[in-house]
This record gives structure tokens, C-alpha cells and sequence, in this order.
């Protein structure tokens, strides 16, 4: 999680709601994806996945 | 409750608000008395606004060229808060002083920093730069106190959905509570980005009549929420079967937590099309001032209900929140930080 000096900059996080569909598609600034149906689930799996490259500033 | 933010700057009130009259306004809970000093610089003051002595409000009291004459017993501070003069004694107290708090004037806004001033950058000001580009914006603007949680507002406005039915027949169609959203989060910049494209959709009132558009309309939604304080709503709509954009509108917002319960809301429109129609500039104040007081009535009213319910209640969140939910998350990060 982020506390402290906060997070590095180009850390983005993004959801596309998939049109047509009830299901949010999450991908994480590491490359990681992740489809859900809930967003509450969705913001939980961004921040606790493990990322794909360890980030340097931690 | 959502807690407050302290490092960080809030919209403390317009430009034109501040003068020669004290004006009072709460932030994150501390009572402070704007003013205008009478130099060429006109500079915005905020101070405590609380005398040392027996914390008579200030914002009661009179000006004295750029001091403030306390309006009880007459204690007076200069524009650092420092007390330069106390009734019937040449002693003045090394305590006698009130809290003074940095200030910024920019984008018509006057912003004000009330943690830790060691950390006040003004160059980290957010900008809504359109405000005061009388060039190539036309803005209308007001102010409404909510009795609410702040965060009861960032949800509001986070999510647009609640358009189509608070708002039905002045801002909202069915399309808005129809059509998918994209999120984004910017950590490092505390910024959530939601996106509503609606390719073919009712033109509600609010743009028919300030646009005369009568037919369909591609109408953008592009939310920029720069947490805690400043929101951009990027409106862009287009008569169908159009290429360009050709209405441009931004809907600005800043959400200012007063009291624990209490918050500012303060509102902007500003167009880039019928610049000079006072007719438009009349129409899109009173009508926005309309869905504003349609949110205010709504959140005093969730408000009061909330209260009610007992601690932990349960919400259920769908995909229209995914929004909010991001700025929540935001604002607990800000919370925590460096206080
Ligand atoms: S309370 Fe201000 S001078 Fe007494
Ligand atoms: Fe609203
Ligand atoms: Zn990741």
C-alpha cells in the first residue's frame, strides 16, 4: 500500500467497464490484468496483487 | 466520516467574495477571517478567527487600514496575526497572537492551506485556468453550504449516473445512467479520471436551450477529480453526424469540507460558444443553480438519513461506483499523510 513518501509518479491504474457487458476490466501500471464483476473486489485485487516488476522505490 | 486532508489547498472562497469586509468561512473545522489588504497589491489575509483574549470572533470585528480591531475589547493583529496592540497597557503579551494561513488567488479562486505550512507550495496549486480566461470562456459561478460529509459530495459528483435520475429533464437523459464509464488513478498525482462517451444521445435541456441544438448529440464526459478539492467536468458535445466537438463546456467544482458534517460546494460553467448571449449567461446560472440545489436538497437529506443508521451499516457498490470508490480510497491515502 502507499503511505509515507506516497507513490512513485507514473503509477496508474486503469477500469474499463466493458460495454455490452456487466464486467469491469482492471490493468495495473505493473501490466497485470484482471477481469471482475464487483468493484469493490476490482480496487481490492489492484492493490493487493503482486505486481510484475518489483518497483525500485519500495 | 471522512476524514479530512490537511496538507493540502482548499477553495476558501471567490475572489470577488474577499474585500474590505471581513468575510468568515470554516475550513477542516477552523474558523478563519478573510480580508483584502488596502495596499496596491490587495492581497487576501486569512487569520484565525479567534481573538487571543476571549476568542471573539474577528470576522465581527472592523478593519483598521490592514489590521484587525478585535470587535469586543479592541485587541488588535496586523496581517501576520501578530497582536500589535492591547486596551490600557503598553505590555503586550508574547502569546498574543492568532494563526495566520497561507493563501493563493488564482483562477479566480482564493485557496488557503491549513496543515502545516512549512509544507504550502503554491506552485502546487491545482488550476482551473479557465476561470479567469475571460477570453475564451464565458463562466457563471456560485456557492452552496451542504450540511453533509464531504465525501457525501466526491461520491456525488465521482458518480454522473445519478444525472439521469436526480436530474431528469435538466442535465440527465437515460443515456447517462445507460452507458459504461472508464476509470483511472493517477497515485502519484492523488487524480481519478472517469470517462462517459455517449455516442448517441438525448441533448437534455441544459445544452438545447444555452446551444439551440434540437436533435441528437455525442455528448463526452470527461471527470478530472485532482483530490481532495478540485473537480473538472469536460464536456463536449457535438449535433449528431457531426465530426468536431463543437460545444465545449467545463463544469468546475470545488469540494471544500467545512465542519465534520458541513461542506462547501462551490460551482462553475463556463462555455467556449455564445460567449456574449447575456441571455445564455442568465439561463445556465439560474439552471445550474437549479441541479446544484437538486444535489444540496439530496445530500442534506442522505445526510440526515445516514446519521440515523447505526455504525457500520452496509452499502452495496455496482460499476457505476468504480469511480468513487477510487476517490475514497484517494482521500483516506491524503488523510494519512504527513499530519
Ligand atoms: S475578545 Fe477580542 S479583545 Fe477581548
Ligand atoms: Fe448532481
Ligand atoms: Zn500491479
Amino acid at each position: 500500500m502507499t503511505t509515507g513518501s506516497g507513490p512513485a509518479a507514473g503509477e496508474v491504474y486503469r477500469v474499463h467497464w466493458l460495454p455490452g457487458t456487466d464486467l469491469l476490466h482492471g490493468s495495473c501500471h505493473c501490466g497485470a490484468e484482471h477481469t471482475d464483476d464487483d468493484p469493490v473486489e476490482m480496487w481490492g485485487w489492484m492493490l493487493t496483487h503482486e505486481h510484475r516488476h518489483e518497483e525500485s522505490h519500495r | 466520516m471522512t476524514a479530512f486532508a490537511r496538507n493540502q489547498w482548499y477553495v476558501a472562497a471567490y475572489g470577488r467574495e474577499v474585500g474590505r469586509d471581513l468575510l468568515a468561512r470554516t475550513v477542516l473545522g477552523e474558523p478563519i477571517a478573510f480580508y483584502r489588504t488596502e495596499d496596491e497589491e490587495q492581497r487576501v489575509v486569512a487569520l484565525a478567527d479567534r481573538c487571543v483574549h476571549r476568542r471573539f470572533p474577528l470576522s465581527e470585528s472592523r478593519l483598521d487600514g490592514d489590521r484587525v480591531v478585535c470587535g469586543y475589547h479592541g485587541f488588535t493583529y496586523d496581517t501576520t496575526g501578530t497582536c500589535v496592540y492591547v486596551p490600557g497597557q503598553r505590555r503586550i503579551p508574547r502569546t498574543a497572537r492568532v494563526n495566520s494561513y497561507p493563501v493563493v488567488e488564482q483562477d479566480t479562486f482564493v485557496w488557503v492551506w491549513i496543515g502545516d505550512p512549512e509544507l504550502a507550495d503554491s506552485a502546487a496549486v491545482p488550476r482551473a485556468p479557465h476561470l479567469a480566461d475571460g477570453e475564451n470562456w464565458t463562466s457563471v459561478s456560485g456557492m452552496e453550504p451542504i450540511d453533509a460529509d464531504y465525501g457525501l459530495l466526491v461520491d456525488n459528483l465521482l458518480d454522473l449516473s445519478h444525472e439521469t435520475y436526480l436530474h431528469g429533464g435538466y442535465i440527465g437523459t437515460p443515456e447517462v445512467a445507460e452507458t459504461p464509464i472508464t476509470t483511472e488513478v493517477d497515485e502519484a498525482g492523488a487524480i481519478v479520471r472517469v470517462s462517459r462517451h455517449m455516442d448517441d444521445a438525448e441533448c437534455p435541456p441544459f445544452y438545447a436551450r444555452s446551444t439551440g441544438i434540437e436533435g441528437r448529440i455525442t455528448r463526452h464526459q470527461d471527470i478530472e477529480y485532482l483530490a481532495p478539492c478540485l473537480y473538472l467536468l469536460h464536456s463536449r458535445i457535438t449535433p449528431a453526424g457531426q465530426e468536431a466537438p463543437a460545444f465545449h463546456t467545463e463544469i468546475t467544482y470545488a469540494i471544500t469540507p467545512s465542519t465534520e458534517g458541513s461542506v462547501y460546494d462551490f460551482w462553475a460553467v463556463s462555455r467556449d460558444f455564445a460567449r456574449d448571449d447575456e441571455e445564455v449567461t442568465t439561463f445556465l446560472h439560474d439552471f445550474n443553480h437549479t441541479v446544484v440545489m437538486q444535489d444540496v436538497d439530496a445530500l442534506n437529506l442522505l445526510q440526515r438519513a445516514l446519521a440515523t443508521e447505526p455504525a457500520g451499516y452496509q452499502e452495496l457498490s455496482i460499476n457505476i461506483d468504480t469511480g468513487g470508490l477510487a476517490a475514497r480510497r484517494i482521500l483516506a491515502r491524503l488523510a494519512e499523510q504527513k499530519q
